[in-house]
């Protein structure tokens, strides 16, 4: 092969491809291909419009029939009894709220514990498997059980429902999200990332705490927002655990309100004031987890 | 056990006492899992200087590169036979920390990679991590001259460090690795993802690093050899007991390897005769 100058050969080459019928390069929309592109790409769409019906329609619906009633009323009184007008639903924003609030300081600090382990410390071992496959089973644990659960271990010991046990029951739901999506951020963290850091005389601490947890962050995050607006909006586990009360809470051991119960008792009563309730209620639920997912996309948004 | 002891003897005769060597690699056996590596090569490197390492693909000059500062602890099945003694210590002696052993020898790694966090954060890391008390701005400023990238960067110290292109990340790396002015620097290939430009722009500056550091550099690029390493140590692979294992061919000052080498391995490698 040399490089200075045409050869005998390269000139044949262009000989041979100058004798070759330049190729038509325009689409042809009849062909089969180009047919069954089109319907595939119709029937996505249909798809995909058919699969957002629902969430639309319910969105639109919360809105129309819960919207009437958002007002400062609605969002810090005490809910009404059976024939009173008015009222709301504070003390349940604050119960869910804080319930809430308890299960992420539970969930999180363990479930971020619990990746390092099954993404860094250990990956492959057989313990690490299993416990994998556990976090993959309990994220399709039906809700009803953790609630039972907790009640079999806090309600009946202590003696009393409480958001205490509330929020342990959401953290028991939450953690098998968070440990999974914390997981996955910490993995996806190039090895060579890793590497540059112990190569410049860091731990594996340091790596950890340095470079492993911020880089995954926002992929940690979204998982717990996930785990969050699951439980918030999830009444199952409260039911035997937090209960209810038709008063604002005064200590983390007593029966304490919360949305999601609200909705559920509210939703099946037959005065209408109770179920506009039970619609603002519902509305300013899908709200809280709005802002949460916002607020969390803007603190954790990947910086570099 | 009785060849292995008799081989030590021979490694220990073989280094070189001169006052210039910072590091002295006395391998025996290396093995990932059962597969012996590398066998029997003592390298020493020389203060001040670049040490080029060449040879085949696989005859295991990564290997003995990250065994100088302990970076393949990190594979669960690697296993070290022999010392690397750095200023007369053995830094595989059971006593010797491999993290602090990490921070006197630096290392910069074929494939660019800054920390998903700022330029000035990516030179900053290592001096934050060694609790450095000084005037940041300065020594991270200091850095990246050393670089030959403060030009380019100086006005988007607080951009992310892998807004950058692979050769200004290169580059960057190098520039967290003197950050924290560490005594010698391997260098892996670390032109490898670069275009012809920057690969010159990183050699040049080898060549001003090597007056305040020591430098081993491994590298396919025969021309690249010559340009920059004063010293060349030829790697090969022994293939006659069915596998694959690397040794030192031979090592001496780089013109000498090129052009009168001593076995004829070596002259059929630099001439490009080997496979
Ligand atoms: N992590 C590892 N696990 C198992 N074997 C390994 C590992 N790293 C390297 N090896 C083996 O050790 C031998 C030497 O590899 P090494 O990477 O040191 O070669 P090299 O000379 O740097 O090659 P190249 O020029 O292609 O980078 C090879 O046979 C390789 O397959
Ligand atoms: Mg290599």
């Amino acid at each position: 092969m040399s490089v200075s100058g045409p050869t005998v050969e390269s000139n044949m080459r262009d000989l041979i491809a100058a004798s070759r019928p330049a190729p038509n390069l325009h689409r042809s929309p009849l062909e089969l291909r180009a047919l069954k592109s089109g319907i595939l790409t119709a029937l996505t769409w249909i798809g995909a419009l058919l699969a957002s019906v629902p969430l639309f329609s319910v969105i639109y619906e919360l809105v129309v029939a819960g919207g009437s009633r958002l007002n400062w009323e609605t969002l810090t009184a005490l809910p009404p009894s059976a024939f009173e007008t008015g009222g709301g639903f504070g003390n349940a924003i604050v119960g869910t709220l804080v319930m809430v609030g308890i299960a992420t300081l539970i969930s999180v600090p363990l479930g971020i514990l619990a990746a390092v382990q099954l993404a860094i410390l250990d990956p492959d071992s057989k313990l690490t498997h299993t416990v994998r496959f556990l976090a993959k089973v309990l994220t399709g644990f039906p809700s009803i059980l953790a609630g039972v659960f907790v009640y079999a271990v806090m309600v009946v010991t202590m003696k009393t429902y409480s958001a205490l046990a509330g929020g342990v029951a959401l953290a028991v739901l939450m953690l098998p999200t968070v440990v999974l999506a914390a997981e996955q951020a910490m993995s996806m963290v190039p090895k060579k990332m890793k590497d540059a850091a112990y190569g410049i005389g860091c731990t594996r601490t340091q790596v950890i705490l340095k470079v492993v947890l911020p880089t995954g962050a926002p992929g940690i995050l979204t998982g717990v927002m996930l785990a969050v607006a699951g439980a918030a909006g999830n009444s199952a586990p409260l039911l035997f655990t937090a209960l209810f009360s038709n008063y604002y809470m005064s200590s983390l051991t007593e029966p304490t309100a919360s949305l999601a119960i609200l909705i559920f008792n509210f939703s099946g009563m037959p005065y209408d004031n109770q179920i506009e309730l039970a619609w603002a209620a519902s509305l300013v639920l899908v709200l809280i987890v709005l802002v949460f997912n916002v607020l969390a996309r803007l603190v954790g948004r990947q910086k570099y | 056990m009785n060849a292995h002891s008799e081989m030590k003897v021979a490694a220990e005769v073989a280094a070189p006492a001169s006052l210039g060597i910072v590091m002295n690699c006395q391998l025996e056996k290396v093995f990932y899992g059962d597969f012996l590596a590398v066998r029997n090569s003592v390298v020493p490197i020389e203060k001040n200087k670049i040490t080029g390492f060449i040879g085949p693909s696989g005859c295991g000059k990564s290997t003995v590169l990250r065994s100088l500062n302990r970076m393949n602890d990190l594979i669960p099945i690697f296993r070290f036979e022999g010392k690397v003694t750095y200023h007369g210590q053995d830094i595989y002696d059971k006593k010797v920390d491999p993290v602090v052993v990490r921070r006197y020898i630096g290392m910069v790694f074929q494939q660019p990679n800054p920390f998903a966090m700022s330029i000035y954060d990516n030179v900053a890391f290592g001096l934050r991590l060694n609790g450095f008390k000084g005037d940041m701005d300065e020594r991270v400023e200091k850095a990246l001259h050393g670089a030959a990238i403060w030009n380019e960067v100086k006005d988007k110290l607080k951009n992310s460090g892998l807004s950058l292109s692979g050769g200004q990340q290169q580059r960057l790396c190098i520039a967290r690795a003197i950050a924290t002015e560490p005594d010698v620097l391997l260098m892996d290939e670390p032109c490898s993802a670069l275009d012809p430009i920057a690969t010159r722009r990183v050699e040049e500056l080898m060549i001003e690093l090597k007056e305040k550091y020591t430098i081993a550099l491994v590298t396919h690029n025969m021309q690249q050899a010559m340009r920059v390493a004063d010293t060349t140590a030829f790697f090969g692979v022994d293939i006659s007991q069915g596998s694959r294992t690397g040794y030192l061919v031979e090592m001496g000052p780089t013109k000498k390897i090129f052009e009168e080498p001593e076995q004829q391995l070596t002259r059929e490698y630099v001439r490009g005769e080997f496979s």
